[in-house]
């Protein structure tokens, strides 16, 4: 029964192949452009959830300053007041997982007959972990490599094949700002920032070293900024409470008087990008799902005409002992075939679509299974959905007007 | 033995704006299981009508239509379709074949509808096929053959059910006189043979003279019952 309805479907749908191809085009296009939205949306998705990974996750800035001078208020940072000390005593609270301080400079670094502008970040090594880095080569420095302020460094990518090319950086003794330095490791690749910096043009030594040898700093001890990750998401406002209280009290402030320094939430910045990237995603398919639903339509058009066509069919089909429910699955069978076919080359389309997006615009995309899915059984649900109103219609028929009909 | 359709009292009338317009006043008739029945009359005189009605394609307004021992009235559209399969094979005027599909197919189709599997259905149709005469056409299609082999192909659909009744409306009205008479004497042919049970529509004298008993219509009214030879046409 099911087979000899399928094999009349595809018949009926032959006679008049360019009808159908037309009607199919309206469902190649709609599910072609679900798809390859899909994929760039997801792709966009991915994009900002690597980037938030690659920064590490549950993440905190502590920034010095801001202070008032004479009634001039300064920038953040304007004014050194975080040490290593305290970056030290946050490191000790309980919804800290780990806490660097960072003293951040750029320099010239040299080694053989190349050189090169980077940014060295004077640091502890906790800050690999609050970054979520790690070491492709070598290993990192020291606790105690911090407590003695030796001369080592731990070289980002870009930097290692700036300098270095492909030779293997590690032990070698490379010069920054003229005094030398041991590279002990090599950190792993970390590509782009969210706002487009390169990560892994940057270098890392001691914390002391940068501050005693290096860049020097105004007063003793201080700090930049200090990076902090809390325990988990669910400890942030905790670790935000008890960092400003330890802070203030370390800090000698009064109660009511205006902080030193300032406490951000850097995850909640990312979270945001990544906001706006569902928003955008979700714009996506919205737009390429209303030509979904324009192919849809194209289908109940054309099975309209066809039940009007094919009336007298219909007629003959009843009196020789169809029940309305033959005659309805019959167009049903057909709204779906052209559906499902029509949803395969959209797919077809929408990968080709998307894998052409990749090559030659350097999108990035993500294609699941899930999506695949998904848009199979919309494109199914579309034929079901604007095939019935058209089969229905010729099921009702009364079966006289329909034999009667020329 | 009990007749196979029994009509009492049957009334039809159509609506339209003018308000209702009677197209059937009261008919009352029965026929035995394999009569060869004419029915005749002018234009408008109800025949078609009531050919509607006998084949279930159409209800009364009024009145009582048993079916092979079945009231019509009280069944359902889907009790309906199965009583067309089973029951009646249908011959048209217009040969009403399937134009894209095979002359096996269109023969197999009420057994498609009557959930019979595919090998069976192909074996029947080409065994129907044989008994009119057109085994070799069981691949072509309808347009690649003549009217009147059409018309048989017709009537081997309409007979691949095994049905007790046939019911042809002019199944000989775009057939040529020669061609005619060989579809006249195919049913004849079946009535006698098979015994199935034949009522056909026609305004020829001359093809109602195939049948055995002879029912006129005019304006809605049966105004003839009776031998085929001692009516007056």
């Amino acid at each position: 029964m099911t087979v000899q309805m399928l094999i009349e479907a595809w018949r009926a749908m032959g006679a008049n192949r360019l009808r159908t191809f037309l009607t199919m085009l309206g469902m190649v296009i709609g599910v072609g452009a679900v798809v390859l939205m899909l994929a760039i949306g997801q792709g966009a998705q991915y994009s900002v959830s690597q980037s938030i990974s690659s920064m590490g996750s549950n993440l905190f800035i502590i920034l010095s300053g801001s202070s008032t001078s004479g009634g001039l208020r300064m920038g953040l940072g304007a004014t050194p007041t975080l040490t290593v000390a305290d970056a030290q005593a946050l490191s000790e609270l309980p919804e800290m997982s780990a806490v660097a301080p960072v003293v951040p400079g750029v320099a010239q670094v040299v080694y053989g007959s190349n050189n090169w502008s980077t940014q060295v970040f004077g640091t502890t090594p906790a800050y690999l972990t609050v970054r979520n880095w790690t070491i492709a080569q070598g290993y990192p420095f020291a606790d105690s490599d911090v407590r003695s302020a030796t001369r080592v460094a731990m070289i980002g990518q870009t930097v290692a094949q700036n300098l270095f090319g492909n030779e293997d950086p590690v032990n070698k003794t490379i010069r920054i700002k003229q005094s030398p330095y041991l590279v002990v490791g090599l950190l792993s690749a970390k590509g782009q920032s969210l706002d487009g910096r390169d990560q892994d043009d940057t270098i890392l030594i001691p914390v002391t070293t940068a501050q005693r040898k290096l860049f020097g700093t105004q007063f003793q001890g201080t700090v930049r900024f200090i990076m902090a990750q809390a325990v988990s998401a669910q400890m942030m406002p905790a670790a935000e409470r008890e960092m400003n209280a330890l802070l203030r009290q370390r800090h000698h402030i009064r109660e009511g008087a205006d902080s030193d320094f300032t406490v951000r939430n850097l995850t909640a910045l990312v979270n945001t990008a990544a906001q706006a990237t569902r928003v955008m995603s979700i714009l996506l398919g919205a737009i390429a799902s209303i030509s979904l639903l324009v192919g849809g339509i194209g289908i109940m058009n054309i099975m309209l005409v066809s039940v009007t066509e094919r009336t007298r069919e219909i007629g003959i089909r009843v009196a020789i002992g169809a029940r309305q429910r033959d005659i309805l699955m019959q167009f049903l069978m057909e709204a779906i075939i052209i559906s499902i076919v029509g949803c395969t080359a959209g797919v077809v389309l929408g990968v080709g679509g998307a894998a052409a997006a990749n090559h030659f615009a350097d999108i990035t995309v993500v294609i699941t299974g899930a999506s695949i899915l998904q848009a199979f059984m919309v494109a199914a649900c579309v034929g079901i959905f604007f095939g019935f109103y058209p089969a229905r219609k010729a099921a009702r028929l009364k079966p006289i007007e329909a034999l009667r009909y020329q | 033995m009990d007749p196979i359709i029994r009509i009492e009292g049957l009334h039809k009338e159509y609506e339209t704006d003018a308000g209702p317009v009677p197209v059937l006043k009261g008919i009352d008739l029965s026929i035995d299981p394999g009569e060869f029945v004419a029915i005749m009359g002018p234009s408008g005189s109800g025949k078609s009508t009531f050919m509607n009605i006998l084949g279930c394609l159409d209800v009364p307004t009024r009145g009582k239509y048993i079916l092979n021992g079945r009231d019509v009235g009280t069944l359902n559209s889907d009790q309906l379709a199965h009583l067309r399969n089973e029951v009646i094979g249908f011959v048209f005027q217009g040969f009403n074949l399937l134009p894209r599909a095979n002359l096996e197919d269109n023969v197999s189709l009420p057994l498609v509808y009557g959930d019979v599997q595919k090998s069976g259905r192909i074996a029947r149709a080409n065994d129907m096929l044989e008994k009119v005469g057109l085994a070799k056409y069981a691949r072509s299609l309808p347009n690649q053959i003549s009217g009147g082999q059409q018309q048989r192909v017709a009537i081997a659909r309409a007979l691949v059910n095994r049905p007790k009744l046939i019911l042809a409306d002019e199944p000989t009205g775009n057939l040529d006189t020669r061609t005619s008479g060989e579809i006249m004497a195919l049913f004849r042919q079946l009535n006698e043979s098979d015994g199935i049970t034949v009522v056909l529509v026609t305004h020829e004298p001359d093809i109602a003279t195939y049948a055995k008993r002879l029912v006129k219509f005019l304006d809605g009214s049966l105004i003839y019952d009776g031998e085929v030879s001692e009516a007056r046409t």
